[in-house]
């Protein structure tokens, strides 16, 4: 009799679990499991959206990886993002948490000013660093011509629009300044004490304390930002967008990466080959790329001890 | 700062030069630390500040290079308001971004606290599986995903194949909120089982009450995602002008104002203001929602 009630409440207590989690194992199974599936499944076949899809065998893949413009620029950039602008962000971040902690003065006016960029829309923010970094009237240019400073073309110049961007995210630093900002003060103070006891320098206290204390939350940030640049769409495209001055409405077509595919994304192959070439398939080849590139940095995430973290930016 | 300031420098006692040295330096790093601070101040705040100057100067005077405008064109924003469509991306984002927001608190929060509290065989497994979600580029899946819902379901043109999926949880919101619940101990969930509590009413009454700093912070953010993507709309609503959201819109404003700064930047404005105003309402919900997600693993 006792097993029987044990079953039973082991049952209900199952049940319950289900009920519980029944929105998000709907939602796992339709908006997850499904779509991954039929994208592997498109992968290998011929569909443009009308005639029905047909088997294609890996022609989809060798068009990507072979004979697709965009694919080997794309990825090259998402390299120099990650390499660049993923460091920089780091540093920068670092850098600014650091200063956040030693103002004394004013600190909450300071920290919400720091914050507030990260904040903007990235359409909002792209077309805002778009008109400050236009190369005809823009103020930035002005002020740097004025200084006698050379003027570069920044959006308009493939060598000078992923620095551009750059710039931009160093712009919204707000979520990693916050997360550096918290892990600093969690340093224990005794042994910034017993550091200076010792004679160290603030290099050395930095170096030796500070460091190895807040390491794995450097760890946390270059990875979720590898992923982050894995995910980079709006900003790039707005960005070409606005600097080429294509005349944006329903329907117009832009082909992404202006100037000169230098800002081109994997996000926006996928966007291009789906839904302004109609080629389903080879869409479907650059979004398994995306996928596998993604869960591997995301294994790396989870494998950390105490792991399963996750930064605050959507 | 204010020790140095209080202590005049001829004290009664002089100071040895070794204390002189060390307040000298001290006076210095303040020094140096709040003009680096200024400097960064600048450097996040001047654009913003180009950004409205600019929305405020004349059609003429927005082609030159000045920076401050000689007449403050106030109208520029009536004008913006004036463009047709203006209006309706702005309640097509309030659509999207409060019943969005609604949906993804009321059906993540059963989820996350089933993951934070409950313990079942594959619960790890499953936590493993809303990471990967929340990792995954929206792109990846975005062409079964499209196929669905226009031509399953014939919704393209709508904002509803991004509103939808919303009533099934998000995995960031299940995963930071799951972070929050497991920091309310234990006690109080037995507590309330011995008051004859069931699990849903444990959740409602006990749960719900002391995790309200998560779910602000769960909402705001998925408000705020709702405001500024891009994707969904471009995917979905390109074709139906009647669908749009501001940053959509944004966009395409530019594009029928090519050469008017002024208007474009005014528009930007628009977009980004609402966003920065529900900011500084709920700052502390904000930054403490960043921090969970990043530190308190």
């Amino acid at each position: 009799m006792s097993t029987y009630t044990l079953r039973a409440k082991h049952r209900r207590s199952t049940l319950r679990t289900l009920a519980f989690l029944s929105p998000w194992l709907i939602g796992f199974s339709v908006f997850f499991a499904y779509p991954l599936l039929s994208t592997v499944y498109f992968s290998f076949m011929h569909y443009d959206g009308f005639k029905p899809p047909a088997w294609s065998g890996t022609k989809n893949w060798t068009y990507v990886f072979e004979h697709y413009p965009f694919f080997w620029p794309a990825l090259r950039n998402t390299l120099w993002l990650v390499l660049v602008m993923v460091t920089l962000r780091v540093a920068f971040g670092l850098g600014v948490g650091l200063l956040i902690t030693k103002i004394k003065t004013a600190t909450g006016v300071f920290r919400t000013l720091f914050y507030l960029p990260y904040l903007a829309p990235p359409v909002a923010a792209t077309m805002a660093f778009a008109f400050l970094l236009n190369p005809g009237t823009g103020p930035v240019n002005s002020l740097l011509e004025k200084t006698g400073l050379p003027a570069p073309g920044w959006f308009n110049d493939p060598a000078w629009s992923k620095p551009a961007l750059t710039l931009l995210a160093l712009w919204g630093i707000g979520d990693l300044m916050v997360i550096f900002m918290a892990a600093l003060l969690d340093v224990p103070k005794e042994q910034y004490e017993a550091a200076e006891l010792d004679g160290a320098t603030p290099w050395q206290r930095f170096r030796y304390v500070t460091l190895p204390n807040i390491s794995p939350i450097v760890m946390f940030a270059v990875v979720t930002g590898v992923i982050q640049t894995m995910q980079y769409y709006t900003q790039p495209l707005i960005a070409g967008k606005v600097a080429s001055g294509v005349i944006q409405g329903a329907g117009t077509q832009f082909e992404p990466g202006y100037p000169d595919k230098s800002t081109l994304t994997l996000p926006q192959l996928v966007y291009n080959l789906g839904f302004q070439r109609f080629d389903y398939g080879s869409a479907c080849v650059v979004a398994l790329v995306l996928f596998a590139l993604s869960m591997a940095f995301t294994a790396l995430l989870m494998r950390r001890k105490g792991g399963l973290i996750q930064a605050g930016d959507r | 700062m204010t020790q140095l300031l209080d202590r005049p420098l001829e004290s009664k006692a002089a100071p040895s030069p070794a204390q002189r040295t060390a307040h000298r330096r001290a006076f210095l790093e303040w020094i140096a630390i709040h003009s680096l601070g200024v400097a960064a101040a600048l450097f996040f705040t001047l654009p913003f500040l180009f950004v409205f100057l600019t929305s405020l100067m004349s059609d003429s005077q927005a082609l030159s290079r000045d920076l401050i405008p000689h007449t403050w064109e106030w109208d520029n924003y009536r004008r913006v308001f004036d463009t047709p469509g203006f209006l309706t991306w702005w309640r097509n984002t309030l659509f999207y971004a409060v019943l969005g927001t609604a949906l993804t608190v009321v059906s993540s929060i059963p989820v996350a606290y089933a993951l934070a509290k409950f313990r079942f065989r594959g619960r790890n497994l499953a936590l493993m599986l809303v990471i990967s979600m929340m990792m995954l580029p929206p792109q990846v899946i975005i062409i079964p995903m499209y196929l669905f819902w226009a031509k399953q379901l014939d919704l393209s043109g709508t904002l509803w194949p991004l509103i939808i999926p919303m009533a099934f949880g998000d995995a960031f919101s299940i995963f930071l909120l799951r972070q929050f619940l497991t920091t309310i101990p234990d006690e109080y969930l037995d507590a309330a089982r011995v008051d004859g509590c069931g699990d849903l009413r444990t959740l409602l009454k006990v749960v719900l009450p002391m995790a309200k700093p998560g779910i602000a912070a769960v909402a705001l953010f998925q408000f705020f995602y709702a405001w500024n993507d891009y994707f969904g709309p471009q995917i979905y609503a390109s074709e139906s002008p009647g669908a749009w959201t501001l940053s959509y819109g944004l966009e395409s404003f530019k594009g029928a104002h090519h050469t008017d700064w002024n208007l474009t930047m005014a528009a930007t404005v628009l977009v980004m203001a609402p966003v920065i105003l529900v900011f500084f309402f709920a700052q502390k919900a904000f930054v403490e929602g960043v921090t969970l997600t990043g530190v308190k693993g």
